[in-house]
């Protein structure tokens, strides 16, 4: 058992589940996200609502702790075999022609994921922080409460273009992330059967595509329904 | 020199059940102090050493590869024979025994093959308990195929790889002795000489072939399983390290050398096509089944096969062999290919091929069954000369396989050095004249783990008395001084040629004079050949490099300059022996339809040799095979 | 057919300690019908001619069966061929005045020994923690005892077709040699000989792999795609769960 615990194979595990455990979090913040969809004030007031229900649900909170959880077991364990295989390997090689024999992505997930570790920061940034700790516009309800207004914190961010392009561009990422990473981790826990092994790849690569394209959709909408 | 080859008394079936219920033992706690070197880790080195080491010795392992598991017993495509009649078509010991015999033009010891057959089928079971793969029926059981022209099935097999597999069977066996510390593993170890104290086998030397150092090692008891010499020939399907120095250095120790002419040369080789050629590859026999092999009727006819009407093809096996046509026996279909080369009907652009057609199984079986039945080998041939074989004839030649001569051993598989062992192809105790298919696997394994653990307990038994013999004694400081004086003259001979072109010139002489047909002139010319090149060759051989690092073209000398000297011998061997039988073909004793004239009143006998010196002639002594069981008939395929 | 001539830039390391560098070599007088290893044959007695030391390389059996040639061709291991190793590769897949890159296989685990000849005993050291059924010669009950189906067998033989070359882990860009590892623990996990020993051997393989320093899988399929005898990734995936579940049950 000790051995387990720090071989490589349990390590690659632990990254695929919680790879896959944050393809779940993807699933539900993207329904969350549609919400955004809806126009006008209703639109506005449901989202908003939803926001708070996010921010101080307690089951929503602990799960919150298993995402975060989650992420930082993701970096840090990729991060680890990301050092092994470097050493594993310290001489490179002077010509290399990787694409004929694999994926660009499969051969780039360090470097997919650390532009999604950026993306994450600056997402954080834009609505986490502000909604927890930064000043925030409020909505008035016709009750008279008011509450943090996300829904126009987040049309106006997606009013620059720049920003917009930017959401896109990390969604392609993720994207290409997914492709390679859904597989990978389904074969890593050994459920990849040779019989259902279509079935994985195209579940995979619906996965990849729909997810990042729904997320991307968003802000496009946003950005020309507000020009 | 007296050959006692200490066949016990008794009845054939007998003697081997006998001798192994009278053979002396070593205790375990004797076993753990005696030390056993075994040179060489294909399937006969690698079974040995790893039974060996079971029961209890402690071995050292040397291998020239990177690995043990490289040895070129990974080559063997076909199978391997046993004696289990799981067909239930009539197989039996006996009848393996006969046909190995027959096989081997009566010029084998009928004891050892017999115990050979008779320890077959065990080998089977071992091999299958290790998880070698191999083919199975859809029942779940051992399937097997027919091999070489015998009427039963009797060849397990695992798809194209059966020697792989094998090997590698042998090799995990090994692996696991070593884990458990019972084998000390040396790769990229050569042997270059064998240490003699009070006239018996006590250690060796080796060096290193990545540092170059030379380091002693003492064992009671040497065995050598460094397989056979094709490389003699320079071309040839061994592999590129395949080398005669550990069998060598032990001839020029005092071990007999048997019946080096004996060499098996295989029909259906790609052609060689052209001067940088580096080594042949062989196609199954298999192909013959349903290929047929012809020539152009006219001499120098170079139509591309397409364009040669069928009224001017020469089926010459199937014109010649009415009975056998085109799968008459190895030796015979090699012989008649280079004979129509010879006369100038030779295809290809050397003229030195033959058309293997599959035009007309196409046509009768269908394209699918051809592929279905041959598809890998096509694809293989296809890789290797960009030709389709599916549209277009294979050319093909025959080429150097296997070697039937090597050390002689007694029963025990003892040489005439006491303590030293030679086993697998290195020996000469099986397969007589020529060697049926699939049977090198067998003997190889047979010897391994089922022979040489039993009879080496004989010799160590009476040697559990003997100390550790120190390797600061004088005998290992000459041999080791001998070895590295023949490094240093090689790399310091600044000569203008490389070892690379001597080989080369060597391999077409032995080729030309003592290939597939030989004849008392040529014979005789070659030895002052050989002589004459070998001279050269010490004179102005050229070797770069130093003896600190891995220097390949150093280790190479050192086995190109053995091959020199076996080249000599194996061409007064030849010359000895007036008659033709097996792979030794005399043009002046052939009937009058061509065909090979043994001469069993004259030459039923193992031809063995003594070494003298290098430039004295060696000194011939028979061990005469007196058959008992089988009598010597003529063979037949017409 | 034709003459043929190309530039070579070969990697040349006097020894392990030694640093390296490429030297660019010219040859000519080739033809498209010899394999790779020939025309390295003519590049070196080209270069005895000019008194300079022939190229150090393993080769041995050069009918693509004993592992032992190694050498990474333009940035691919075996070079352009599938399923072909470089003594199988033949040089009519080579235009006249290619430029050709030869490295030696690239890993933690196979350091270089000289110039393309690397260390591969890892993979020897692989095995004999446990890569073998432990059967005593002598002790084996008949053949026939035990039927296993012929699809399982086939199976099996499958993963045991491996060849030791290392090309995977010279492709893999994580250096990892799963997929030599698992042919092996696959090999032996199919059959019903191999079970009394089944979690011992995956564990203690697994343990040596990570041991001897080679990288971690992370699916790319290269290895399979560069593998000589084109061994399945399929193995990787049964050796994972053969792994987990043998420690997970205890």
């Amino acid at each position: 058992m000790n051995n387990y615990l720090t071989s490589t194979i349990f390590r690659k595990v632990l990254a695929s589940l919680s790879g896959l455990f944050l393809v779940t979090f993807l699933v539900g913040h993207l329904v969350g996200n549609l919400q955004l969809f809806i126009p006008g004030v209703q639109g506005q007031t449901q989202f908003n609502k939803y926001a708070l229900f996010m921010t101080t649900n307690p089951v929503v909170q602990a799960l919150s702790i298993i995402t975060y959880s989650a992420i930082l077991l993701h970096i840090f364990i990729t991060l680890f075999l990301v050092i092994q295989s470097r050493r594993a390997r310290p001489v490179g090689y002077a010509v290399s022609n990787g694409n004929d024999s694999s994926g660009w992505s499969s051969r780039n997930m360090a470097i997919l994921g650390t532009v999604l570790l950026f993306f994450l920061v600056i997402h954080l940034k834009s609505f986490w922080y502000k909604m927890h700790f930064g000043e925030m516009p409020y909505q008035y309800l016709s009750d008279g409460t008011k509450i943090k207004d996300l829904y126009q914190v987040t049309t106006s961010a997606f009013q620059n273009p720049f920003y917009t392009f930017f959401y896109v561009f990390c969604m392609g990422a993720l994207s290409l992330h997914l492709k390679h990473g859904v597989e990978s981790a389904i074969q890593t826990v050994g459920l990849r059967i040779p019989s259902y092994e279509k079935l994985f790849k195209y579940a995979a690569i619906a996965v990849a595509f729909s997810i990042p394209a729904i997320f991307a959709s968003i802000p496009v909408y946003l950005y020309f329904t507000n020009i | 020199m007296i050959l006692d080859n200490k066949v016990p008394e008794g009845p054939l079936e007998l003697k081997w059940t006998k001798y192994k219920s009278k053979v002396p033992l070593v205790s375990p706690a004797n076993k753990r102090k005696l030390e056993i070197i075994v040179v060489g880790t294909g399937l006969a080195g690698a079974s040995a050493a790893s039974s060996l080491a079971e029961m209890g010795y402690r071995v050292k392992c040397f291998c020239f590869q990177d690995s043990p598991r490289r040895a070129h017993s990974i080559a063997a495509q076909g199978g391997i024979n046993a004696a289990k009649n799981y067909q239930n078509d009539g197989d039996s010991v006996y009848r393996l025994f006969y046909d190995t015999i027959k096989g081997g033009d009566y010029r084998s010891r009928e004891a050892n093959v017999y115990r050979l057959a008779e320890v077959s089928a065990s080998i089977i079971d071992q091999c299958v308990a290790q998880g070698v793969p191999f083919a199975r029926e859809y029942g779940g059981t051992l399937d097997n195929r027919s091999f070489g022209g015998v009427q039963v099935s009797r060849t397990f097999y695992a798809r194209g790889q059966t020697g792989q597999q094998l090997l590698l069977g042998a090799y995990s066996a090994l692996s696991r002795q070593i884990s458990k510390g019972n084998v000390k593993m040396y790769n990229r170890h050569e042997m270059v000489e064998i240490v003699k104290i009070d006239g018996k086998a006590r250690g060796v030397i080796v060096r290193n072939l990545l540092t170059g150092e030379f380091n002693r090692h003492f064992g009671h008891a040497v065995v050598l399983a460094t397989g056979g010499y094709g490389n003699v020939y320079y071309l040839s399907t061994n592999a590129m390290g395949s080398n005669v120095t550990a069998a060598w250095k032990a001839y020029k120790s005092g071990a007999a050398f048997s019946n080096p002419c004996f060499t098996q040369i295989h029909p259906t080789c790609i052609p060689v096509s052209g001067e940088y050629q580096s080594k042949l590859t062989l196609m199954s026999e298999s192909l013959r089944n349903d290929g047929r092999i012809w020539v152009p009727k006219k001499k120098g006819d170079n139509r591309p096969p397409s364009q040669i009407p069928e009224e001017e093809r020469d089926y010459y096996l199937e014109r010649r062999y009415p009975a056998f046509g085109n799968l008459v026996p190895r030796d015979v279909a090699s012989r008649a290919a280079k004979e129509r080369c010879d006369e100038g009907y030779g295809v290809g652009k050397t003229g030195l091929a033959v058309y293997l057609d599959f035009e007309d199984a196409i046509n009768r079986l269908g394209k699918d069954i051809v592929s279905a039945r041959y598809g890998n080998l096509f694809a293989m041939y296809d890789k290797i000369t960009g030709d389709d074989p599916y549209s277009t004839p294979m050319r093909i030649f025959p080429a150097v396989h296997y070697t039937m001569g090597g050390l002689w051993v007694d029963y025990d598989l003892m040489t005439t050095v006491p303590g030293l062992y030679a086993i697998g192809e290195c020996n000469f105790s099986d397969h007589g004249a020529n060697r049926l298919g699939a049977s090198a696997l067998m003997q190889g394994l047979a010897d391994g783990y089922f022979v040489l653990p039993y009879t080496i307990g004989k010799y160590l038994s009476e040697d559990i008395r003997t100390n550790p013999i120190s390797t600061n004694h004088d005998s290992f400081t000459k041999a080791e001084n001998n070895a590295k004086e023949r490094n240093k003259m090689l790399l310091l001979n600044h000569g203008k040629r490389s070892v690379e072109s001597f080989h080369r010139d060597l391999g077409r002489i032995v080729w030309d004079y003592c290939g597939m047909s030989r004849n008392e002139p040529n014979l005789i010319a070659a030895i002052d050949r050989i002589k004459e090149l070998r001279n050269e060759f010490w004179k102005d051989v050229k070797v770069l490099g130093d003896d600190k690092t891995y220097n390949p073209e150093l280790d190479k000398a050192g086995r190109v300059a053995d091959f020199f000297e076996l080249g000599e011998l194996m061409m007064r061997d030849a010359l000895e022996r007036n008659e033709s039988c097996g792979g030794h073909f005399r043009e002046e004793f052939q009937t009058g339809e061509g065909e090979a004239l043994r001469d069993d009143k004259k030459f039923t006998f193992a031809s063995t040799w003594e070494f003298k010196g290098v430039d004295e002639p060696p000194v011939l002594h028979k061990e005469d095979l007196g058959f008992e069981t089988v009598k010597p008939t003529q063979r037949s395929y017409k | 057919m034709g003459d043929l001539q190309l530039t070579l830039k070969v990697w040349r390391q006097r020894s392990s300690s030694d640093k390296g560098k490429f030297e660019t070599y010219d040859v000519s007088g080739l033809n498209s019908h010899m394999s790779f290893l020939e025309m390295m044959d003519v590049l070196n007695e080209q270069l005895v001619g000019k008194d300079i030391e022939p190229i150090a390389f393993d080769h041995d059996c050069r009918e693509g069966i004993c592992g032992m040639c190694s050498m990474v061709i333009n940035g691919r291991a075996h070079g352009p061929l599938k399923g072909t190793t470089t003594c199988q590769l033949h040089m009519r897949h080579f235009k006249n005045e290619d430029t050709i890159t030869i490295e030696p296989w690239r890993a933690k685990a196979f350091p270089v020994v000289k110039d393309l000849v690397v260390d591969r005993s890892s993979f020897d050291r692989i095995i004999q923690s446990g890569g073998y059924v432990s059967v005593n010669t002598g002790s084996a009950p008949d053949g026939n005892a035990i039927p296993i189906p012929k699809e399982v067998a086939e199976e099996a033989f499958d993963a045991a077709a491996c060849i030791g070359c290392g090309a995977c882990v010279a492709t893999c860009k994580n250096a990892s040699a799963s997929l030599f590892v698992s042919a092996k623990v696959s090999q032996l996990a199919l059959l019903p000989q191999g079970q009394p020993e089944r979690k011992e051997r995956v564990n203690k393989m697994v343990s040596k792999m990570d041991e001897e320093g080679f990288g971690h899988c992370t699916n790319t399929g290269a290895c399979q795609a560069e593998c000589p005898k084109e061994i399945s990734i399929e193995y990787i995936r049964k050796m994972n769960l053969d792994y987990n579940l043998s420690n997970l049950k205890g």
